[in-house]
């Protein structure tokens, strides 16, 4: 197979299963092997959305997710790196936190609910520290591990052409070598943090989350449904956005 | 950086100076080196020479002060440093930063001693230009194959113009033409700038082409075990046949034929 037609078919068959799960579930809705109260079918989520849009609470559900995502995302995502890297390339802090990092490590970041709500309340900072230390462990073993995996030689390479000190080694050698690293863990990240948005706004602040628990109370199924695909699509837009950015600042991996 | 007293390098002076150096990497229980002292004089050719593992690369490790030794000193007499540096040293496998491109890369080492950019990329050329590498100056390393990537590492220590040249079996990974070509293009420089090199090979044909001073490093732990002034190039004849002759055997192990002149003759009926 040429290469140009084996570019084009993966994406061309990702398409196609996309078109015939929605084929099969119409369907199957429509000749009545699932009823349409466990699952609305495909059908029926464009008026719902429409709804959803005149009201003005999709575009207002989303404009809320997207600041708890991108506050906590970039809150959880700097502090993680950040750490990670000085962690990675400081033995000496590494050793400290080393414990504390075993200590907390294991609790996830729905675990922090109860305090985040008594720290924050209910509103937007709470469901940002929900993300941000969700987001927070993925970044900062994703740089700590990529600070970790340095060659050594290329230290004694920076070292023997005049960047021995800490600083000149962290701009020679560590950030250049560890960006790969820390942008598959930032891309790790950008997906968990969506899942975080719900998570964090089930309990009440508004957004996505929040908007798809009163949905489901009110057995509304389509317009949850419609709230997964918003996510879904959410996703892809920030994940594609990230990648264009990635491929342009790690061109030298080829 | 070894311990540096910078003053005008006049020929003859002495570049480097080790001192009874010692190296363990296990806090004193094995040692890689013991008892090395060695001086290495402005303008001088030298080679050195020893079976794989004994610590060539070691060696030049702590004369760059990447290692600090566990025993002795090194010191090192540099001009004042302008413009460029006292010590550079071409690694074993090229070690090139993947993330740089050809030309930063050869830019490494320039980076910090005050010149522009644009002065920085000239050098850097220049240097490329001389390995046969200028046409590849926008590449990623990943692009070049082995032998180029190893050119490159030669053309980013030449570029800093050091006192002393450290090469850590520089042409190793060539096919003989384009190694042919480098070591003829090493001795010119050599010529021209009158800088002093430290050469490590195990090929002792490659020694004596280049150099005019090859040094045996040898033993459990490592010390210099020969240290042959070959005189004025080319390097052939009976004398230097002898003198190669009694190299092998100390880069084997055995013992110094050319010690004792006794046993040199009774082997030779
Ligand atoms: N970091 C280290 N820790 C412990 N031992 C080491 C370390 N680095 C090197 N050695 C050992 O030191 C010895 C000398 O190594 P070195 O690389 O200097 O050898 P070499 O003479 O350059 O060999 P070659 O010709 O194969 O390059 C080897 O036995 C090696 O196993
Ligand atoms: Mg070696």
């Amino acid at each position: 197979m040429s290469q140009a037609r084996a570019h084009l078919l993966r994406p061309a068959l990702g398409l196609a299963g996309v078109v015939v799960l929605f084929g099969v579930w119409e369907g199957a809705v429509r000749w009545g092997w699932i009823q349409s109260g466990f699952l609305p079918a495909p059908s029926s989520l464009g008026p719902a959305w429409l709804d959803e849009v005149r009201s003005g609470a999709w575009v207002q559900a989303i404009r809320d997710s997207l600041t708890h995502y991108l506050t906590g995302l970039v809150a959880g995502s700097v502090m993680g790196t950040l750490v990670g890297l000085l962690c990675g390339a400081l033995p000496v802090l590494d050793g400290l936190l080393s414990g504390i990092v075993r200590v907390l490590r294991p609790i996830p970041g729905l675990a922090w609910v109860p305090f985040a709500i008594l720290w924050f309340g209910l509103n937007t900072a709470g469901a940002t520290f929900i993300i941000a230390i969700s987001v927070f462990w993925i970044n900062f073993y994703a740089a700590y591990g990529a600070v970790r995996a340095i060659d050594p030689d290329l230290y004694e390479v920076a070292a023997a052409f005049g960047h021995g000190g800490f600083w000149a080694r962290l701009r020679t050698v560590v950030l250049p070598a560890a960006s790969p690293g820390v942008l598959d863990g930032l891309r790790t990240g950008i997906g968990q943090a969506w899942m975080s948005v719900v998570a964090a706004e089930l309990f009440g602040v508004p957004g996505i989350g929040a908007r798809m628990m009163q949905a489901s109370s009110l057995l509304a199924t389509d317009l949850v449904v419609v709230y997964m695909l918003t996510m879904a699509l959410l996703y892809a837009v920030t994940d594609t956005l990230f990648m264009l950015v990635r491929r342009r600042l790690l061109g030298w991996q080829g | 950086m070894a311990p540096c007293e910078t003053g005008p390098a006049s020929p003859g002076a002495v570049v480097v100076r080790l001192e009874n150096i010692g190296l363990s990497h296990d806090h004193g229980r094995s040692f890689i080196l013991r008892h090395v002292d060695l001086e290495i004089r402005a303008g001088e050719f030298v080679a050195l020479l020893g079976p794989s593992g004994v610590g060539k690369s070691t060696l030049l490790r702590v004369i760059m002060g990447l290692v600090p030794p566990s025993e002795g000193q090194v010191t090192l007499h540099a001009r004042p440093a302008q413009a460029h540096r006292p010590a550079a040293m071409v690694f074993q496998d090229a070690k090139l930063m993947p993330w740089r491109s050809v030309r930063r890369n050869v830019e490494l080492g320039l980076e910090g001693l005050g010149l522009n950019r644009a002065a920085r990329h000239a050098r850097a050329m220049a240097a490329l230009e001389l390995v046969g590498l200028a046409d590849r100056a926008e590449r990623w390393p990943r692009q070049l194959s082995g032998g180029q990537r190893q050119r490159v590492g030669v053309a980013r220590a030449l570029t800093v113009e050091p006192d002393l040249l450290l090469m850590d079996e520089p042409f190793g990974a060539l096919d003989a033409i384009t190694r042919a070509g480098l070591q003829r293009e090493l001795l010119d420089i050599h010529a021209r700038r009158q800088g002093t090199v430290l050469f490590v090979t195990h090929d002792l044909d490659e020694a004596l082409l280049l150099a005019d001073r090859i040094i045996i490093l040898q033993g459990h732990p490592a010390g210099v075990k020969g240290d042959f002034m070959v005189g004025p190039r080319p390097h052939e004849g009976a004398a230097v046949q002898a003198m190669a002759a009694r190299m092998k055997r100390l880069i084997a192990g055995e013992p110094d034929p050319g010690a004792d002149a006794a046993y040199w003759q009774a082997s030779e009926i």
